[in-house]
């Protein structure tokens, strides 16, 4: 499964990088959410991806039956959601602030830090 | 947003809001042993909330909340701060576990632990930030439409 | 000893509260810790006579081997018995002249820190915390000689004098690095001190640069000096406590410290001798130049320095005991001078020596003092200078190489301090009295007890020349020079050469004060000498930085945001990319395509969603499609083994609809902006990027670098975090700071939408 994850996420990233690259503000946000995607997966895919072992134990058992996905990746990137999803409105947010201000959805005519 | 809240949805939404709220605590506190946790919790909280906010408003969701969801997200913080303290009173480092299983009348036994304390902290920080953006946003959403009509 | 250095610092947290409370007396009483030290560090001396060197060792951080260790031996017992003594009588004086000033408490606050770093300095064992300190002297003292922060000029010296001895300290840090590792990974200065054949270290070359580059910075040694003479912007108190007595000997007594381990060499002894005896002739003659008191003092200062640093560089025992007699000769008679400087300029007016006169009458006590003090700044008999001096002579008329050099210098520089002494005793006092902008009359006591101390040690020691020898020079020596010296000093050496050398200094520096206005208007027809100094190469250099800080900006802060992704983008793939083709070439592992049909599914649901958002012309599709990618996200993680990733997912998936619908309406539709070659640009750059992680998820999968910790916390996650949900166990027990960092994030964005909200809100009802 790894090799068509790899596949996967690298065109989530060149999807995400090539939306970021477009000049319209409403664009980089979707960019900005593809990049989070891409992102996260590359983590849980580099951690191993098992079919059917969640890192949970039984009642009674002290080790999960049978083998288990690793936990940390998984810790890591659940976080890593929650955070994406806090700073992706503090983005959206500040591009919209940016928008009203200017008036102007064209990046490269938002140079001037003055307006 | 009022123009969306049909009648269906308000209905629906006054049922399931509480079943959410319920589903939510419940993913919160069982979160140590089966799927689930603070994290999971909050954002299934901020959901009902949130669907709630389209049934209605702003204004509604926020007086059924009761508290500001600020207030939420930095109580959520201090329980979360202060629940490596007990660890450090005894002599370990920050955040070392500490458990207490008392055995209630009605409940049994209850796992009572600082770790518990942390993952109410994260539920609480999730709620409240995710509450505190979307009802900020839907609060400037309505005023906005507001001035538009006055025009 | 650990409550003796960092007494100051807890003292400097209180003392801006003590200062309001306390008011007037506030100097007097703060004085008591400094004098305390003071004695504290007097009862040292027994045991240090005893036993040579002590070390006290506390440790601070023990995982990287950082312990608080003291080395506490003849000579830094002797500077912190400079540092603590001078120190009370600066904080007293500092109540009178800074009487009635605003800013006093701060003033207090800064100084205590001062004195503790100073203090760390001189007695730090090890060499990482030997630095840490030395770097807060040079902060401190910026402090310090920012005290007028609402000067400009004040503020420009202050951050020359940062930015020279800072960069200095970055050397120095280098330096102090290669050390250790010469020494074996030793960190600390007794070891190595006792450690031998660090001068056959291969980087030994660099390693004397490096730290000499740090200690001539901080000691203001040519062509580094001009910092010191700026950072007379400070107040008096001030000057005359770092600048003459304590930080600038700082670099000194690194030297000093660290001649047994690396002195010996050809390069330590032409590196020190030369540009010592070169800093030592430029002090004299640009204090004989100067006009104004505390610049002429200044001056005076580095020719002081200079003499140490050639005395250590010399190295032969007459040297070092040369060193040590004037290190404590110049400290004595340096601060006294410095704040009888304060005392003319506060009592007058003017800091313009040419433009007193005729005080004596006005100011008995100051003169007389001022007298004493000059007197050991000249070298005259019977004055500790006068021994200082003439060790120095003796010391380098055996100079080996270097001796026709240092002798001739050390001649020239003798004469013109002893006109400068003069000037400095005689020219305010006698003569006509001339108008001042202020009436004079006698400084109050807290201003003149200090001077008039230490003027009457100067004598005490020099009459008496065998009170500091047992007490301090000895030991001070010992460290020094790396073993026992036996020496005496005497006043009276008999008719000798460097007698005669002294002879001629007076009668040629008499005639220099003599004649001092020719001197000086023979001095103002050669302008060029301003324009020599190294302070324009330091003008040009920063002037350089600006520009090239504008250039870059220029070029790189465009404010194009596109460009600032590609250069990123094109950065990490380059540098990322070459990393990988060197490590593993072409070779690319493909591991086993094993996915089931289903599995099929979800990789086409993303991959569709992704393509969708990324062509579409309406944004309602794109939030849609991107809805489809975030569940087919989702469904990976409920397929391999995360199902609390997957509710995770799904949920903020949710979320961030609704949030992209509350706001994305309110923006513009979409619009293309782009040519078509500038998207088929973009798009390789894109590609090229993730065809980067494609690669580095196939070759990285295979690497295992170090035991991964998971299998641990597996094993850990029920007995010892009695949970069988690992997942959550290790975000709220095993990684919970991490966690707490985490939620401060999500709760640190909520808070900035709402205050960009709140904002908006406020400017509409503006």
């Amino acid at each position: 499964m790894e090799p068509v994850m790899a596949v996967v996420v690298g065109i989530l990233f060149a999807a995400s990088i090539y939306m970021m690259l477009r000049r319209s503000i409403v664009k980089l946000v979707i960019g900005l959410i593809l990049l989070s995607n891409a992102a996260n997966l590359l983590i849980f895919t580099i951690g191993g991806m098992v079919r059917g072992l969640p890192p949970l134990i039984a009642e009674g058992d002290k080790l999960p039956a049978g083998g288990w996905a690793d936990p940390l990746p998984q810790a890591l990137i659940l976080t890593a959601i929650v955070i994406s999803f806090g700073v992706l409105a503090f983005a959206v947010v500040l591009i919209h602030r940016a928008y009203e201000v200017v008036q102007e959805d064209d990046l490269n005519k938002m140079r001037s830090t003055d307006t | 947003m009022t123009a969306m809240g049909s009648l269906i949805l308000r209905t629906a939404t006054r049922l399931l809001l509480p079943l959410l709220l319920l589903f939510s605590l419940f993913v919160l506190l069982r979160g140590h042993d089966e799927p689930g946790g603070g994290f999971i919790a909050g954002l299934v909280g901020a959901t009902g909330f949130a669907l709630y906010l389209f049934a209605f408003d702003a204004e509604r969701t926020r007086s059924l909340m009761g508290v500001d969801p600020r207030l939420l997200l930095g109580l959520g913080l201090f329980a979360a701060t202060v629940s490596g303290l007990p660890g450090t009173l005894l002599g370990h480092a920050f955040y070392t576990s500490l458990w207490w299983t008392p055995t209630l009348p009605l409940l049994g036994e209850v796992k009572l632990s600082t770790p518990l304390l942390f993952d109410i902290g994260v539920y609480l920080v999730v709620l409240g930030s995710v509450m505190t953006i979307v009802l900020a946003l839907a609060g400037a959403e309505e005023k906005a439409e507001e001035t538009t009509w006055n025009r | 000893m650990l409550l003796a250095v960092l007494s100051g610092f807890i003292l400097c947290a209180l003392a801006p509260w003590l200062t309001r409370s306390l008011g007037d007396r506030a100097g007097w009483l703060l004085a008591i810790l400094p004098a305390g030290l003071f004695a504290y560090f007097l009862g040292w001396i027994p045991e240090v006579i005893e036993t040579g060197a002590v070390t006290l060792q506390y440790p601070w951080i023990p995982g990287l081997d950082i312990n608080l260790s003291f080395l506490v031996d003849g000579l830094s017992l002797l500077f912190a018995l400079l540092i603590s003594g001078i120190g009370t009588f600066i904080i007293i004086y500092a109540g009178g002249y800074l009487h009635g000033d605003p800013y006093l408490p701060r003033f207090y606050a800064i100084m205590f820190a001062f004195t503790a770093a100073m203090l760390g300095v001189v007695l730090s064992d090890n060499l990482l915390t030997l630095f840490v300190f030395w770097e807060l002297t040079s902060i401190t003292s910026y402090l310090l000689i920012g005290y007028h922060h609402e000067d400009k000029e004040a503020r420009w010296c202050a951050l020359q004098g940062l930015f020279v001895t800072v960069a200095g300290g970055l050397a120095l840090l280098a330096g102090l690095l290669m050390l250790a590792v010469a020494a074996g990974g030793e960190y600390t200065l007794s070891g190595i001190l006792a450690s031998d054949g660090l001068q056959e270290y291969p980087f030994y070359t660099a390693m004397v640069l490096a730290i000499l580059a740090g200690t001539f910075t901080k000691s203001a040694q040519v062509p580094f000096h001009f910092w010191l003479p700026n950072a007379m912007a400070a107040p008096t108190p001030v000057s005359a406590f770092l600048h003459s007595a304590t930080m600038v000997k700082a670099g000194v007594y690194l030297m000093a410290r660290l001649n047994p381990a690396l002195g010996g060499t050809e390069l330590w002894f032409y590196m020190l001798g030369i540009f010592g005896a070169v800093t030592m002739f430029t002090g004299s003659f640009m204090a004989l130049r100067s006009t104004g008191i505390k610049a002429m003092l200044a001056y005076s200062t580095i020719m002081a320095l200079g003499t140490l640093t050639m005395l250590i560089g010399i190295g032969t025992e007459a040297a070092i005991v040369a060193a040590m007699a004037f290190l404590l000769a110049h400290a004595l008679y340096k601060a006294a001078l410095f704040m009888l400087a304060g005392v003319l300029d506060h009592e007058t007016g003017t800091k313009d020596i040419t433009r007193m006169g005729g005080l004596r009458r006005a100011m008995p006590i100051t003169f007389v003092t001022a007298c004493v003090a000059a007197l050991s700044l000249a070298g005259l008999p019977p004055l500790f200078g006068f021994i200082a001096k003439e060790l120095m002579f003796e010391a380098t008329l055996h100079g080996g190489a270097l001796t026709t050099f240092t002798t001739v210098l050390a001649l020239l520089s003798a004469i013109m301090i002893m006109a400068v002494a003069a000037i400095f005793a005689l020219r305010p006092f006698i003569g006509a009295r001339t108008e001042t902008p202020k009436s004079p009359h006698e400084g109050p006591l807290s201003m003149l007890i200090g001077p008039v101390v230490l003027a009457a040690l100067s004598l005490v020691f020099g009459v008496a020349a065998f009170i500091p020898e047992a007490a301090l020079l000895q030991a001070a020596v010992t460290a020094v020079h790396g073993r026992p010296v036996d020496f005496h000093l005497y006043l009276w050496h008999g008719v000798n050469v460097p007698l005669l050398l002294s002879a001629i200094a007076i009668v040629i520096g008499l005639l220099a004060f003599r004649f001092w206005d020719a001197v000086l208007a023979g001095f103002r027809r050669m302008p060029f000498i301003d324009r020599l100094g190294p302070e324009r190469g330091y003008e040009r250099l920063m002037d350089g930085l600006v520009w090239l800080a504008e250039w870059q900006t220029r070029v790189l802060q465009n404010g194009y945001m596109s460009n600032y992704i590609i250069t990123l983008v094109l950065t990490t793939v380059a540098l990322t990319g070459w990393t990988l083709f060197v490590h593993t070439g072409t070779a690319i592992p493909l591991g086993d395509i094993n996915v089931r049909i289903y599995e099929w599914f979800t990789v086409g649901l993303i991959l569709a969603g992704a393509l969708f958002a990324t062509i579409t012309g309406s944004r309602l599709t794109a939030v849609a499609a991107l809805g489809m990618a975030g569940f087919g996200v989702a469904l990976v993680f409920v397929e391999f083994s995360a199902p609390d990733l997957g509710t995770t997912q799904i949920m903020v998936e949710t979320l961030t609809v609704i949030l992209l619908v509350l706001v994305l309406y309110r923006l513009p539709a979409f619009v293309n902006f782009s040519s078509p070659g500038t998207r088929l640009r973009d798009a390789l750059i894109a590609a090229s990027f993730g065809g980067l992680m494609t690669l580095l998820i196939l070759v990285v999968h295979d690497i295992n670098v170090a035991e991964p910790i998971s299998d641990q916390l597996v094993q850990w996650s029920y007995p010892e975090g009695h949970g069988r949900n690992i997942v959550n166990v290790i975000l709220v027990d095993f990684r919970a700071l991490d966690t707490l960092g985490e939620i401060f994030v999500v709760g640190l964005a909520a808070i900035g939408v709402y205050a960009m909200i709140q904002l908006r809100a406020e400017d509409r009802r503006q």
